[in-house]
């Protein structure tokens, strides 16, 4: 819809960009209304407490440093350096498939150290709402599989409309990083 | 597409022409080759005008459903001694047949019938129905966009539904039967597949068509909110918009913060049910079986259902809402009465529709100190539905009114949502709730309030509207008996329900409550409503025969606008093509709402404001 998005003057966002914030509001209800459920649930009691695997403390680095990855590789992309945008993109990607073998090697110290899926909600609801997390990452590798496509099958070409769809690449990838850190830290609080 | 700019033959033309915006739009041709043949133009449309009809007649397919249900439920609860068996060649084995030859209802498809009557009508009808037909046909028409920001999500969106709606009509044919713990699906019924009958299999299918149905209305919700923040056509501000704009834009608001709750509270119950775990499930005996679930609490997933099922309510009524403020102002030639006073009770509404959800929980254990602030919350809903209330008879007071089926159905929804939001007052109040909960007055309730009155205005949209879906007229004479009989037939129906519901008789009973002998004097009147009921069933085929008739053989449509409204749907070409306007995009020069201002009976938005004219929508 190339005339849709022609000289709209009622507002400067992309259209796109206002879909992804809007479905970003969405995703993050989703995600309130689960710790919200965990706060409920933990207050009336019969909680099994237990510390988090430290390998947690590792996949949030690792979650961290691919969103500096990110950061680099798109500001490569618009400054025209080639080699900067597409080795950043390479270890964004990287760097997210190792943050979901992370979660899986957490998932497994969890349930060693006795955590398991069934034995108390306070267990399942980390798994699931970390699981879910996964799942929302692994939409974003995907996203970041078509991108890095984009930079090596496609000739290096900054076009406006490679820049807006990569922007919301970048976008959103940032968006399950904090959303990570959020996650974090409200366990962290919590436990 | 034939460039059509070449003679201005009408003022409207000229000032298109003129004043209109040219976004190239027509040079690009690439709406064409997604209409080359019948199976892209009618079937995998990305147009949203196809979309939208493919929404009201999918909608239209569930009402049937729905409410052949409820007659099925309804003949059980008036002649529960009546036999049944004739209905075997269609019920089957639901239909219990006795060595005399008398057919009874399987009590547990009789709760499984009302469990689907509510799931199908809540969602596939009254959400997917009325906002999914009536955004897709209007944002973009109305505020002047050629397609929907992404045309291909919103085909998405249709699809996710019908997919829903094929999963669960497949369990309406489980040997188990459908689901059957309520529509609102409550744990531990609905969390233990060994529970009920429908529990199992049939519990299994809700689920994924709930899930489909949250993608689905997801989809529709950031796509509506991006189109009517991003596409409005030039000149048309927030306050220059159409109320049913307005009450579109906050729906879909509702739906995308809500719809995800919903399925983080399904997820969990998944989870309970096929992984062994215990969100909602705590030292639970099944058929004399201890289960060694431990520490869940059933009344988490009571406030994760609530928190999308209270907005779901307003998801419901707002469209209505706005179609009628529509087109009531349409037919009385008035402006509407406190446009402002509207766009911010809507706003207030969907503001409030986040912060009252536990009154559906008061009996359910919740702390009476919390339900406080709930009672007060909700009973202050009172306030922006009686400013909207108070605008709408404002609006027709003193008009030239134009009593048209669409006009009708209007005035019917406000009747209709007057005497069900009454009933909320009552409600509302937890103390008055100890004895009203559970019983019929509670379905009498919302069955006028949203129900009811959610279908008046949906018809008043299809009424109206209809000239613009399919060039042509419907049928006005059986739009007007359908109207009378409807009005009086739901009114019959719902209005002794408040009686029995206050004596106590409570609701899901199999008999009526027909098995207490307080209630036993009731039977008459329980037969009233079952014939009431019938009634209504059947005259509602006055309105498939006229809707389906006057797509192929109704009066053509010769004029472009012909109620003489203002907003820009009403200046497409009688036939709009993809991209809605053959030339350019009108812009937009005033508010929606200028009928008998200045000597003019109405004036179109394109038309420019006079020499130290006021624009009355964004002076406020």
């Amino acid at each position: 819809m190339a005339a849709l998005r022609q000289e709209y003057n009622q507002s400067k966002i992309h259209p796109q960009k206002l879909l992804l914030w809007v479905a970003i509001g969405s995703i993050i209800m989703m995600f309130g209304a689960f710790t919200s459920a965990y706060v409920v649930r933990r207050a009336a009691g019969n909680w099994l407490e237990f510390k988090l695997p430290d390998i947690f403390m590792v996949s949030t680095a690792v979650i961290l440093a691919s969103s500096l990855t990110i950061h680099l590789a798109f500001s490569g992309f618009k400054k025209g350096k080639e080699q900067q945008y597409k080795g950043m993109l390479i270890a964004t990607f990287v760097l997210g498939l190792v943050f979901v073998l992370l979660q899986y090697k957490g998932w497994e110290a969890l349930n060693s150290m006795g955590a398991t899926f069934t034995v108390n909600p306070s267990s399942s609801f980390i798994y699931v709402i970390s699981g879910l997390h996964a799942a929302h990452v692994l939409g974003g590798i995907g996203a970041l599989a078509v991108a890095l496509t984009h930079a090596y099958v496609l000739p290096y070409k900054p076009t406006l409309r490679r820049k807006q769809r990569f922007d919301l690449v970048v976008h959103y990838w940032h968006f399950v990083d904090i959303l990570w850190v959020y996650l974090m830290v409200f366990f962290m609080l919590q436990s | 597409m034939a460039h059509v700019n070449t003679v201005a033959e009408t003022l409207e033309d000229k000032l298109t022409q003129e004043l209109g915006y040219n976004d190239h739009f027509h040079e690009h041709h690439h709406g064409d080759k997604f209409q080359s043949n019948f199976l892209t133009t009618y079937i995998f449309s990305t147009d949203h005008k196809i979309i939208g009809r493919q929404f009201l007649i999918t909608g239209i397919f569930w009402a049937f459903i729905g409410a052949a249900m409820s007659i099925v439920f309804r003949l059980q609860l008036g002649f529960p001694e009546a036999d049944m068996a004739w209905l075997r060649p269609i019920l089957g084995k639901w239909i219990m047949v006795n060595e005399a030859g008398i057919g009874k209802l399987d009590p547990e498809f009789y709760y499984s019938l009302v469990t689907m009557h509510g799931t199908i009508l809540v969602f596939f009808v009254l959400t997917a129905g009325l906002s999914g037909t009536f955004a897709n046909l209007l944002i973009p028409l109305q505020i002047g966009a050629r397609d929907m920001a992404s045309p291909l999500l919103n085909a998405l969106s249709y699809w996710f539904f019908f997919l829903a709606g094929v999963v669960l009509f497949i369990s309406l044919f489980l040997s188990t039967g459908p689901f059957s713990g309520g529509w609102t699906a409550y744990p531990p019924l609905s969390a233990l597949p060994q529970a009920s009958d429908g529990s199992g299999a049939g519990m299994t299918m809700w689920i994924v068509a709930m899930a489909l149905f949250v993608v689905s209305s997801l989809l529709g919700g950031v796509n509506y909110i991006t189109t009517i923040l991003n596409l409005r056509t030039k000149g048309m501000s927030l306050w220059r918009m159409p109320l049913p704009m307005w009450a579109i834009f906050v729906t879909a608001i509702l739906g995308v913060l809500s719809f995800p709750v919903l399925l983080s509270g399904v997820l969990l119950l998944m989870f309970d049910r096929s992984m062994g775990t215990s969100f909602y499930l705590s030292e639970i005996v099944v058929g004399g079986e201890i289960l060694d679930r431990i520490g869940g609490s059933p009344i988490l997933f009571q406030h994760l259902f609530w928190f999308l099922g209270h907005p779901e309510v307003y998801i419901i009524i707002l469209p209505a809402m706005g179609i009628v403020s529509e087109v009531l102002s349409v037919h009385s030639r008035k402006p509407i009465f406190g446009y402002t006073a509207m766009v911010y009770s809507i706003l207030a509404i969907g503001f409030l529709a986040f912060i009252v959800w536990a009154h559906h929980m008061f009996m359910a254990g919740v702390n009476p100190f919390i339900s406080n602030f709930f009672v007060i919350f909700t009973l202050i809903i009172a306030v922006p539905s009686a400013v909207k209330v108070f605008n709408w008879i404002g609006t027709i007071y003193g008009s030239n009114f134009r009593f048209t089926s669409a006009s009708l159905f209007g005035v019917g929804f406000v009747s209709m949502f007057i005497s069900g939001g009454l009933t909320g007052i009552f409600l509302g109040n937890s103390a008055i709730d100890i004895a009203l909960h559970d019983t019929y007055f509670v379905v009498a309730h919302f069955h006028i309030v949203m129900g009811v009155a959610a279908f008046f205005g949906m018809f008043a949209g299809v009424y109206h509207w209809f000239p613009k879906m399919f060039s042509r007229y419907m049928n006005e004479t059986l739009g007007k008996i359908h109207f009378w009989g409807t009005l009086v037939g739901a009114y019959a129906i719902f209005w002794p329900m408040h009686y029995t519901g206050m004596a106590g008789v409570p609701r899901r009973y199999y008999d009526g409550g027909a098995s207490f002998d307080a209630f036993r004097h009731f039977e008459d009147l329980n037969r009233f409503i079952t014939v009431a009921a019938i009634f209504v069933f059947f005259l509602q085929a006055l309105f498939i025969v006229n809707f389906f008739y006057s797509i192929f053989s109704g009066k053509k449509l010769t004029v472009k606008n012909p109620w003489g409204a203002n907003s820009l749907e009403w200046t497409t070409p009688i036939k709009p093509g993809h991209g809605n306007w053959p030339g350019n995009i009108p812009t937009v020069q005033r508010w929606a709402y200028d009928y008998g201002k200045g000597g003019e009976e109405f004036i179109p938005q394109y038309v420019p404001l006079k020499e130290g004219e006021h624009d009355l929508g964004e002076g406020h």
